[in-house]
């Protein structure tokens, strides 16, 4: 079943009536969401399985809170998409802006195209897969889950990360506080296959990527350091 | 948080809708900056032996007595009110002759631009109101910069409002606060920059009024500005010819640029831009933090 939304016409707020009246149940319906036009918080506290294509460039906030639903924006997607998202899926087809996917407990964010800076900031457990670059300050005090970036990563990635995984396939410009490399292992190269392949991305492969994790030497206190603070 | 916007015309076609089209950006740009809107529109430049300036009279001014007491002194003086206290002067002068003068005999008014082709209104308000006021949308241009405030370092105010006179056809927008503007206005005083508020970005652009007097280029000027500098922009800055962006290097106030064949267009959210014909087929990207973008005719 597909169901129309124009948003030329109508509001964001009936938008996000309808799309949070569907019910678990209607995993079959897939909504169509036109002339969004930069609008913020489309498609915000989704709580069932339902399709929701987005189609155009989206303002802040879009799909933040996700639960369950499979969200598509077919073009670019502003500051913090899937902010706090926790579960389902959301798919950009463009650029996203800073903060995405912003303390995300759940549930996978794909950027087909890159992101700046910011990238999955303070991260709860969500995956993030992006096709492109991501900008300075990405999985800043990101604690689990992870992120997996297809082309290069920007000025201090991982700065004071916690248990984050994440993967960098071309240049990291520097690494942040407490970030470092580490050994990529089986389990961590099955990670980054089972990701690529739920992102629908074929021209990846996992013996590309280099792995960069937690020192661990900055978030417990080490009386050692004190004459730093 | 304010919002900024800026529109380059590519075409003479577009150049004539240039205040239409400016006018919907400004206004979508409300939420972000609901205390003071204004505007930068780059327009009717007068010929090389003139000058054109506006000046914000606070109390009421009678613009013939003005005219008459330029023409004593200056050749083909002519003065036009323009509502809200913002009047239009024209002379056949250099610039610092007109501002020295200005600044001897009318000390109370307060010079918002100078050049040859600039022409800065704000005022306190709703964007909307200002937009209206000054009847922007039937304004044609080469290019416009504007600002919606949300004023967060200093009083609501039209003096206090953007864009802010930089020098000749020089000004500039700003999007966000400086934590260093107290010591750097003083410094900058002492250098012979005045000021006519203690509002952070009028410190900017006081900044860069000092250095393209100095001899740098906009892009030098605005290059050495991040190290000076200390807290979080986008700035625009509209030149004679076209205009410039640069967000620091942290990047935490959004900017977003789009082009088409008719324009270029900058602003603060995509949603502005939105409403730019062809803007659905229009690449869209943010501007890389820390790194100067320019456009010119």
């Amino acid at each position: 079943m597909d169901l129309n939304y124009d948003l030329a016409v109508g509001t964001t707020r009936e938008l996000n009536q309808k799309l949070n009246s569907a019910s678990t149940k209607d995993a079959d319906v897939s909504f169509r969401v036109l002339n969004p036009k930069g609008a913020h918080a489309l498609a915000v506290g989704m709580t069932s399985n339902i399709s929701v294509d987005i189609e155009g460039h989206v303002g802040y906030y879009c799909a933040g809170m996700n639960q369950k639903a499979h969200i598509t924006v077919l073009g670019n997607a502003g500051p913090a998409v899937a902010e706090n998202m926790m579960s389902g899926r959301v798919v950009v087809s463009g650029n996203v802006s800073h903060y995405a996917a912003a303390s995300a407990h759940g549930g996978l964010l794909v950027v087909e195209g890159d992101s700046s800076s910011r990238c999955g900031i303070s991260l709860k457990g969500a995956h993030i897969v992006v096709k492109g670059s991501v900008g300075h300050m990405s999985a800043f005090m990101a604690q689990s889950g992870s992120m997996v970036v297809c082309g290069d990563a920007g000025e201090a990635l991982g700065d004071s990360l916690y248990e984050a995984r994440l993967y960098v396939r071309g240049n990291v410009a520097s690494l942040g506080t407490d970030c470092v490399e580490k050994t990529m292992l089986d389990e961590h190269k099955r990670e980054i296959d089972g990701l690529l392949e739920r992102s629908g991305i074929t021209d990846a492969d996992a013996s590309e990527f280099r792995r960069f994790g937690s020192a661990r030497k900055l978030y417990n206190f080490d009386v050692d350091n004190a004459d730093a603070y | 948080m304010c919002g900024i916007v800026g529109l380059f015309a590519k075409t003479k076609s577009f150049e004539n809708e240039l205040g239409l089209h400016f006018s919907k950006m400004l206004e979508e740009m409300t939420d972000r900056g609901p205390d003071s809107a204004g505007f930068a529109m780059y327009h009717n430049a007068v010929d090389g032996g003139r000058v054109k300036v506006v000046v914000l009279a606070r109390d009421s001014l009678d613009s013939i007595i003005l005219a008459d007491k330029l023409s004593s002194v200056f050749s083909e003086a002519s003065v036009s009110d323009l509502g809200s206290g913002h009047l239009l002067i024209t002379v056949a002068s250099e610039i610092d002759g007109l501002m020295t003068w200005l600044r001897t005999e009318h000390p109370e008014l307060t010079v918002l631009s100078a050049g040859r082709s600039i022409e800065i209104y704000k005022e306190k308000g709703l964007p909307n109101k200002v937009i209206e006021e000054f009847s922007i949308a039937s304004m044609s241009g080469s290019h416009a910069l504007g600002h919606t405030r949300m004023a967060t370092e200093s009083a609501i105010t039209t003096a206090h409002s953007h864009p802010f006179s930089t020098g000749d056809d020089v000004c500039l927008v700003h999007n966000g606060s400086l934590s260093n503007h107290n010591r750097l206005r003083t410094e900058l005083r002492k250098k012979g920059i005045y000021f006519s508020s203690d509002n952070d970005s009028e410190v900017a652009a006081g900044y860069l009024t000092w250095r393209l007097r100095e001899g740098d280029s906009i892009d030098e000027a605005l290059n050495r500005a991040l190290s000076d500098l200390d807290g979080f922009y986008t700035f625009a800055v509209g030149t004679r010819d076209g205009f410039a962006v640069m967000r620091d290097p942290i990047a935490c106030k959004p900017a977003v640029i789009s082009e088409t064949d008719d324009w270029v267009a900058m602003a603060s959210e995509y949603r502005a831009i939105a409403l730019l014909p062809n803007a659905n087929n229009a690449p869209a990207w943010e501007p890389n933090p820390g790194q100067v973008y320019s456009w010119s005719h």
